[in-house]
């Protein structure tokens, strides 16, 4: 396998890898982007919750 | 199947599966990917480049599909006020948003090497780009409504509108002669591609379905813990996450 | 059924004589078509062969704007006084009264668009053979955009940041209206048949005139609950 080769795919290496690349970073975002959010909603929610609470 | 419709059901069932659609993901992304990058022979006419198109033609078939599944949730929320249907709806716009974006970005570097050009204002990538402005406009239009029943009605029209634009850019390969590569795959003919490239195709096609099936339960349970935040079960999620 | 052609017929009258009273909210659009048809030849130069092939694109981009910005006032002043809650409480079809307001639009804004444009394709160069579908491409096209426009100004009433949200999300389903009514002159330009962009055209009128009432009437019901 050369790795050299592979990687210049034939002359179009700066065509291909972008591709791959920034398809990497917007699935990565897609993924990246619920995971966080669940942490920010539950951390809202808590204190929601304990604003409620004390409320009563 | 009616007693999955309730946020309440459906959170911790959404919950189960998600392990499991995102092993999945990941299982068809890297075969597909492996497939696409090692075991593909290059293309006669295209050479190495003809790999982009195991990222282009899987991501705007996903930028349209998902418009379509975002519209038909519109519709079943319209109809019926079924609440998950409005949190799908939601859910799938951007997602859908960011494989159009891909598919964009992926089709102009595939269009350099072959045509010559970053951009060819021809009907398919153009369709392309108004179902992003699509995408976006349903975002916006969403954050501008602060009622979450009147936005998710209103964005429900707006993407049933928007959906008669789906059909057109199906289409407009056919309606216009243009530089834009004939559809060489179809459910109704016969791939006119080699089945060495048909096959890490197929792989990456279901790799992005079942990434888009993990992101969206991600994103409705979010939004349902928000939604329904008044509702017993709720509080019992928030409290028992420790 | 005599009762509601009598609304439909109260409905543009009073649209009609509304706009009589403010003409400058009907006016303003055409002035709007006219400035921008200008600014191209001052922006891209004189040239005539120039201007001859920007034409067609120019003349329809300028009605588009044109009829964009007319939009807010279509549906956004009977919603501030009442009227349009009336209309909706009314024993007729919401989707026969938004016909009737898109019919009043377009008299008062489409119409008028029409009749101006040969005057400015002569000032672009257009060739006089182009000038007929010029004509019938905005004649289908302009009640395509009424039509879609409403659907846009229904959905954003009352809404911060109305206009250019209505833009956002009306501009992208005025694409295909644009494409082949531009196309349409364009081909005539060159001195081939326009058929098929207008057969498009028309195609586009009849698919609009049957949904785009339905999602009108849906889009206020929903803005006005």
């Amino acid at each position: 396998m050369n790795w050299t080769e592979f990687f210049a795919m034939g002359g179009h290496a700066v065509y291909i890898w972008p591709v791959y690349g920034i398809a990497a970073v917007i699935l990565a975002f897609n993924v990246i982007q619920p995971v966080t959010r669940r942490r920010t909603v539950f951390k809202r929610l808590r204190q929601y919750y304990r604003i409620k609470s004390k409320a009563r | 199947m009616h007693k999955y419709a309730s946020p309440k059901i459906f959170y911790p069932f959404a919950g189960k599966l998600l392990p499991w659609l995102a092993a999945l993901t990941a299982v068809l992304l890297v075969t597909g990917i492996y497939l696409g990058l090692f075991v593909a022979p290059p293309d006669y006419q295209q050479g190495d480049t003809v790999r982009i198109m195991f990222i282009h033609v899987p991501a705007a078939w996903m930028s349209m599909f998902i418009y379509v599944v975002m519209a038909a949730a519109g519709a079943i929320a319209l109809s019926w006020q079924v609440k998950l249907a409005e949190v799908l709806a939601s859910a799938c716009a951007p997602i859908g948003a960011s494989f159009t974006l891909l598919a964009l970005v992926s089709g102009s570097l595939w269009g350099k090497p072959m045509w010559g050009t970053w951009w060819a204002w021809d009907a398919r990538l153009t369709s392309e780009l108004i179902l992003l402005f699509l995408y976006l406009g349903f975002m916006a239009l969403q954050a501008s409504i602060e009622d979450p029943r009147r936005a998710a009605r209103a964005c429900a029209i707006l993407a049933l509108v928007g959906v008669v634009n789906i059909p057109i850019i199906h289409f407009s390969v056919e309606w216009w002669n243009t530089l834009h590569q004939a559809a060489s795959v179809s459910k109704l003919g016969k791939p006119s591609i080699h089945i060495d490239i048909l096959i890490p195709l197929l792989v990456m096609f279901g790799a992005f379905k079942a990434f888009f099936a993990t992101t969206v339960l991600m994103r409705m349970r979010n939004e349902l813990l928000e939604r329904e935040r008044e509702t017993q079960w709720v509080a019992q999620v928030v409290e028992q996450d420790k | 059924m005599a009762a509601l052609a009598h609304a439909i017929t109260c409905i543009v009258r009073r649209d009609v004589t509304v706009a009589w009273r403010r003409v400058h909210d009907v006016v303003l659009p055409l002035v709007f078509f006219a400035i921008v048809t200008s600014l191209f030849p001052l922006g891209v130069g004189p040239e005539p062969n120039l201007l001859r092939e920007l034409a067609p694109g120019v003349l329809w981009v300028a009605a588009l704007l044109a009829t964009m910005l007319s939009l807010n006032r279509l549906f956004a002043n009977d919603y501030a006084d009442g009227t349009l809650e009336l209309l909706a409480l009314a024993p007729h079809p919401l989707s026969v009264l938004a016909i009737a307001k898109v019919a009043s639009h377009w008299l008062l804004t489409g119409l008028p668009l029409v009749l101006m444009a040969p005057l400015l394709a002569l000032s672009l160069n257009l060739p006089d053979k182009a000038l007929a579908t010029l004509l019938y491409s905005l004649l289908l096209g302009t009640p395509v955009l009424s039509l879609i426009g409403a659907i846009g100004a229904a959905l954003t009433l009352g809404l911060r940041g109305g206009g250019v949200l209505m833009s956002a999300l009306v501009l992208p389903l005025y694409t295909p209206v644009l494409i082949f009514g531009a196309g349409a002159v364009a081909q005539a330009a060159n001195g081939q048949s326009a058929e098929a962009h207008l057969s498009v055209l028309a195609a586009f009128l009849a698919l609009a005139l049957t949904l785009a009432p339905w999602a009108t009437a849906a889009a206020l019901r929903v803005s006005l609950d």
